[in-house]
């Protein structure tokens, strides 16, 4: 279209491109790659479980409570994986139940209270998508969690760890500083799941994942992610000390800057942070109008006042419905 | 101006019948038309376009689009077997909008209102950057000018070829809903068919007041992609409006010829939070000259709006002579005279 200079039609990823964007999917979902309570006894120290929502259960995909980092108190939430088949039924392969955002909420509610900084890991394919879930209103629970977070006077700093998936992630990753380690992805669905819609066959994956450029260092070129954390030469899994001590000095670091910020501020940047997430053209073109009189029909019916004739414009003239535009003279 | 397209409006007369997706029965889409989108056999609700939606919802005249200008870019180069470019102009092309968002102010009997309305059309309504920003902006138009936010949703969910871009507009459009909270400024959520995935994970799933349509669908995870991941079949009627309504999270199932009258009634019930500098100076003594102090401002704003001035200060008052008794309480300084 001539009034979208700035809108080209894209080429389809290249095989090193697909092969790239894979190989980090695959270290994202190492098997040994470190989960969050492997993290944590490494970066904080006194973590302290706590559980349950108040209201329904708890959810083991979610684990929370607070820490002590460098001393000083923090909040901790992160998904939780499991490392083998039994404790990935007990964890539900770190895919939340609307219960796991409620528990969520209620820790960061008190971390809000008590004025502790929140550190939060993802590590989630995405939410649990089945029956139970929905029953319990599982976009309700992400949807107020991602509200709470965004008015949350603390600071957050998120660290996605593996997977970040979707809105399961999200609900949990409404940061301040939002970090990645080297070898995680971000993504809005799951490669299988958008291959299955877009491409109509879950083998594409691979091609997916390349065109959603989840890498950790594609997401901050879209400036959602503000800083990559390198992970050992082999990955994450072959060295969780070293992932852990370079992760604790990139979250104290964040969470320093953060406090020197007053409440204002740093409720004014993050809103400011999300309120620019996302590329838009914005045109000169003026608002729509309903035109007048669309057809010879419309226009002698109004000034003869034919019956069956509006005697205004209509929206949906300009904007109508599929079946055609102006059906409903035609088939008189 | 609507994007014009070089080609003739009416060339396809094998659609002026529809069939009814509930009772197979074949509609005339003239007919459709006349009865706000509704199967007269069977009373299905079929989608209606943004255009309709304006008709159906707003008072003749009242709605100025905001925005209008705004357009998709493609941040991330996406390409599945087409181009994402190409993907958004034969939206375009379809359905004569430029993304699957139209916002704009308008009012409701006189009820002045900030009001987002998607198009499920454009792109199965999806939700990406400029839908996110206009969602956005409409919500802080509400702020501003202290009026209730409404948003008509009608959506698939985030839009894929935005990426992590589109899921970065649930946190977008429900940032400023924390601020409406602070400010006592009123959003009500309508949730017609469908509303899925990231729309309803985020704003959509949190009005003060969250209505939906008669079995609208209405779910966090596409039926076909829950079966597939969870391995077992959907008990009856998931995911439709009155499940919601069963398990508490819609206040109401609203037939669609009485949308527009719940939602007036809604406006007059729950009224903005008056701003605390307007409190102290609207503050009016009890007793007959504040009574009628109250009844003059309620009559010219009756008066203004029929002759069509504005009266955004006043909104509210000019629904003060209707004979509704729910009108009443809706100015705070004239019912107690």
């Amino acid at each position: 279209m001539s009034d979208m200079p700035a809108l080209v039609a894209a080429s389809p990823p290249s095989e090193a491109e697909i092969e790239s964007a894979w190989r980090r999917v695959q270290l994202a979902r190492h098997p040994q790659r470190p989960r969050t309570l492997d993290l944590v006894p490494l970066i904080f120290t006194e973590f302290f479980e706590l559980r349950g929502d108040r209201a329904f259960g708890d959810d083991p995909a979610i684990v929370a409570g607070p820490a002590l980092l460098d001393g000083h108190p923090v909040m901790v939430v992160g998904h939780q994986k499991g490392t083998d088949t039994e404790s990935n039924i007990l964890r539900n392969f770190g895919s939340p139940h609307p219960e796991g955002f409620r528990k969520a909420q209620r820790l960061m509610r008190l971390a809000d209270k008590l004025g502790l900084p929140i550190v939060t890991f993802l590590d989630t394919a995405g939410a649990f998508p089945g029956p139970s879930a929905e029953e319990r209103g599982q976009a309700e629970a992400i949807a107020s969690s991602i509200k709470l977070m965004t008015g949350l006077q603390v600071p957050v700093v998120v660290v996605v760890l593996g997977e970040g998936g979707s809105g399961g992630a999200l609900a949990i990753g409404v940061g301040d500083v939002v970090l990645a380690l080297e070898n995680s992805v971000y993504s809005v669905i799951s490669p299988e799941g958008c291959a299955s819609i877009l491409w109509r066959s879950r083998d594409e994956a691979r091609t997916a994942a390349a065109a959603m450029r989840m890498t950790a260092h594609d997401q901050v070129d879209l400036g959602v992610v503000d800083a990559v954390v390198a992970e050992p030469a082999e990955g994450a899994h072959t060295d969780h000390p070293a992932t852990a001590a370079a992760l604790k000095q990139a979250i104290l670091s964040a969470i320093r800057r953060l406090s020197e910020q007053g409440t204002a501020e740093l409720l004014g940047n993050r809103y400011a942070r999300l309120r620019g997430m996302g590329a838009y053209l914005e045109t000169g073109a003026g608002p729509s109008r309903p035109t007048e009189a669309p057809s010879l029909r419309r226009r002698l019916g109004r000034i003869l006042h034919l019956p069956g004739v509006p005697q205004r414009p209509r929206w949906s003239d300009i904007w109508p419905s599929d079946g055609g535009d102006d059906e409903h003279e035609r088939g008189a | 101006m609507p994007i014009k397209f070089p080609f003739s409006r009416r060339a396809a007369p094998s659609d002026a019948w529809t069939k009814c997706p509930s009772c197979d029965s074949q509609v005339f889409n003239r007919q459709l038309e006349r009865s706000m989108r509704i199967c007269p056999s069977c009373g299905h609700h079929f989608r209606m376009s943004v255009g309709e939606r304006i008709d159906l919802l707003l008072d003749p005249n009242s709605f100025e689009e905001r925005d209008g200008g705004l357009e998709a870019l493609d941040r991330l180069g996406f390409h599945d077997d087409r181009p994402y470019a190409h993907r958004l102009e034969a939206s375009q092309v379809k359905t004569g909008l430029r993304d699957a968002v139209v916002w704009g102010i308008g009012r409701i009997d006189g009820q002045r209102v900030a009001i987002g309305i998607f198009d499920f059309r454009f792109m199965g309504g999806s939700m990406g950057a400029v839908v996110g920003e206009k969602l956005a902006r409409c919500f802080e138009a509400a702020l501003e000018e202290r009026i209730p936010a409404i948003v008509v949703s009608a959506s698939g969910g985030a839009r894929m070829q935005e990426g992590t871009l589109s899921l970065m507009q649930l946190a977008k459009t429900t940032a400023p809903l924390v601020r409406l909270d602070a400010a006592g400024v009123p959003f009500i959520a309508v949730l017609t068919d469908p509303t899925t995935g990231g729309v309803l994970a985020s704003f959509a799933s949190l009005g003060d007041v969250i209505l939906a349509e008669p079995k609208a669908l209405i779910g966090f995870a596409g039926a076909r992609v829950a079966s597939d991941t969870v391995g077992e079949q959907m008990p009856e009627g998931f995911q439709t409006a009155e499940f919601l309504l069963a398990h508490g999270f819609v206040d109401a199932v609203v037939p669609r010829p009485e949308l527009r009258a719940t939602l007036s009634r809604l406006l007059r019930l729950l009224p903005a939070a008056r701003a605390a500098d307007e409190q102290r100076t609207e503050e009016k003594p009890w007793g007959p000259i504040g009574a009628l102090s109250g009844f003059a401002e309620r009559l010219g704003g009756a008066v203004s709006e029929t002759i069509g001035i504005d009266t955004d200060a006043d909104a509210s008052g000019g629904n003060g002579e209707r004979p509704s008794p729910a009108a009443q309480p809706a100015g705070p300084r004239e019912d107690r005279p």
